[in-house]
């Protein structure tokens, strides 16, 4: 164990703080797969969750929209707190719960239905939209956010199925954004595309950050090295190191953290 | 660094880098003895062998840096690992410039084989060993990644500052007392200004071995003692 109930590992403590884990445990059935994790999001920041396959990392991060729910078998324990409201709260309403804290997966997911539709649905069902001009605003804002407005104006009819890996992974952003959510977290968002998509999203992961907390986990570490401003190791279900991104690649305080880091690990 | 990368070759890249530098440091060390035995013993065909002998470790700083270059776009290695390529480029050029400090004294070397001796350069050799000595031991500390012996070598400069000083003096004093010796013994003045700057690169290097090993910069107040920027003699009583 690295780290205490008390003691959350976080390297700032002032206002920004978008996200708070206290103690959080998650078990699959009689498998413990996160250990006593606490940990700070800032809102104007990257986080960026590493580690190794099986570390814990996409569970915690599935933590943080309980998207955990969804999973018979897991038993999530201890507090998660986004602006100081516990989100395992029986009040917490988890449809506007996961509007807030939107998701992006590893391989796109567009609904098959139009790239207009993508991201008109969820502002039509919270309600964010008065009227049909409303709701065109919405889906034009949201692609030029995710940088694809100019590539997609043009066939709003088509369906997303039928756009790129990397523009339906884009497409998938923006349909997060369209419901104005707080905090983005992203679940290898860039795994199944080739490194020009790639390049792609990380652009627009720089280009968004400061409007929304974004949490992503990676398995490319250069990745997270370029994109975050806070690094958080994972491995067997604890929380190793976290800390600002530029020392965790430069300067990892643990040895564990620094042979994964350099390849050294396993 | 302890374990071994799971790519091996990424292993025998960092190798190849510690193997150049290695190589570049022997040759240094070996450049300065050489130069400073010309110097003493009036030896100017020595001398030449030292100056061309140059060219070799320019070459070598040439690969270090190539192998450095590919490794860090083949590698993009991180924490101890990128450490230990930056470190890796920075000594290797500054190995290069001791080199060529040691070329310049073996060409001095070579005038002052054919001048009467200058009286003051008897402390040359001896402020020539002290100098290769850091080097040798700073290089030792880079071999076995030892930062507590690279700081070592760090507070050792004050004594080449302490020979720079009285050889600075002692030159100011011997060139009043004989008009007709300055040409040599400007010579001798920049082989000891030569050395003493080979001792700040010896140092600097230490410096770069403590950032290497232990990720953090040594902190930069060194005991210094060069004074001579400020010294005037014969001017004012002292």
């Amino acid at each position: 164990m690295y780290v205490t109930n008390e003691t959350p590992m976080t390297t700032s403590s002032n206002s920004a703080i978008k996200m708070t884990a206290r103690d959080v445990n998650v078990y699959y059935g009689e498998k413990h797969a996160l250990k006593g994790v606490s940990i700070d999001v800032r809102a104007d920041e990257v986080t960026a969750f590493i580690g190794p396959s099986g570390c814990g990392k996409s569970t915690f991060l599935r933590c943080l929209n309980r998207m955990n729910d969804t999973v018979a078998a897991a038993r999530v324990t201890g507090d998660i707190q986004l602006d100081g409201e516990n989100i395992y709260d029986r009040k917490m309403d988890v449809v506007q719960l996961r509007a807030r804290v939107g998701m992006v997966f590893q391989k796109p997911n567009p609904f098959p239905k139009s790239i207009y539709e993508n991201i008109a649905y969820g502002p039509r069902i919270h309600g964010l939209a008065k009227s049909k001009a409303d709701l065109d605003e919405i889906v034009a804002t949201s692609l030029r956010k995710a940088g694809l407005w100019d590539e997609v104006k043009d066939r709003l009819n088509d369906s997303g199925t039928a756009l790129s890996g990397g523009q339906q992974q884009r497409l998938c952003i923006a349909r997060a954004i369209a419901v104005n959510p707080e905090v983005i977290l992203m679940d290898e968002p860039c795994s199944a595309l080739d490194p020009i998509a790639t390049a792609k999203i990380e652009e627009l992961i720089e280009d968004l950050r400061g409007r929304y907390a974004i949490v992503i986990v990676t398995h490319n570490m250069q990745q997270a090295a370029r994109v975050s401003q806070k690094t958080a190791f994972f491995h067997l279900g604890d929380l190793v190191e976290y800390g600002p991104t530029s020392e965790i690649f430069t300067n990892p305080k643990k040895d564990k953290t620094k042979d994964y880091i350099t390849g050294r690990y396993g | 660094m302890g374990s071994m990368h799971t790519v091996k070759s990424f292993d025998e890249d960092l190798r190849q880098l510690r193997s150049y530098i290695s190589q570049m440091g022997g040759l240094a060390e070996a450049q300065i003895m050489g130069a400073i035995e010309a110097l003493s013993g009036r030896d100017p065909e020595m001398a030449r062998t030292i100056v061309e002998r140059d060219r070799a470790i320019d070459d070598l700083e040439v690969e270090a840096e190539r192998h450095a270059i590919m490794t860090i776009a083949r590698r993009q290695p991180l924490a101890d690992d990128l450490r230990e390529v930056i470190s890796a480029l920075k000594i290797a050029a500054l190995l290069e410039r001791i080199a060529d400090y040691a070329k310049n004294i073996a060409k001095r070397a070579t005038v002052l084989s054919q001048t009467e001796p200058v009286q003051p350069m008897v402390i040359i050799p001896e402020m020539g060993r002290t100098v290769t000595h850091m080097l040798k031991d700073v290089l030792d500390a880079y071999g076995s990644r030892d930062a507590d012996k690279a700081r070592a070598v760090w507070e050792r400069d004050k004594n080449v500052d302490d020979f720079y000083n009285s050889l600075f003096r002692s030159l100011l004093t011997y060139m009043m007392e004989n008009p007709q010796k300055i040409t040599p013994s400007t010579h001798v003045m920049f082989i000891a200004k030569n050395l003493e700057r080979i001792g700040d690169h010896a140092t600097n290097i230490a410096e770069i071995i403590y950032f290497n090993v232990t990720g953090n910069y040594m902190e930069t107040d060194r005991p210094k003692s060069d004074e001579t920027a400020y010294t005037i003699v014969g001017k004012t009583a002292e």
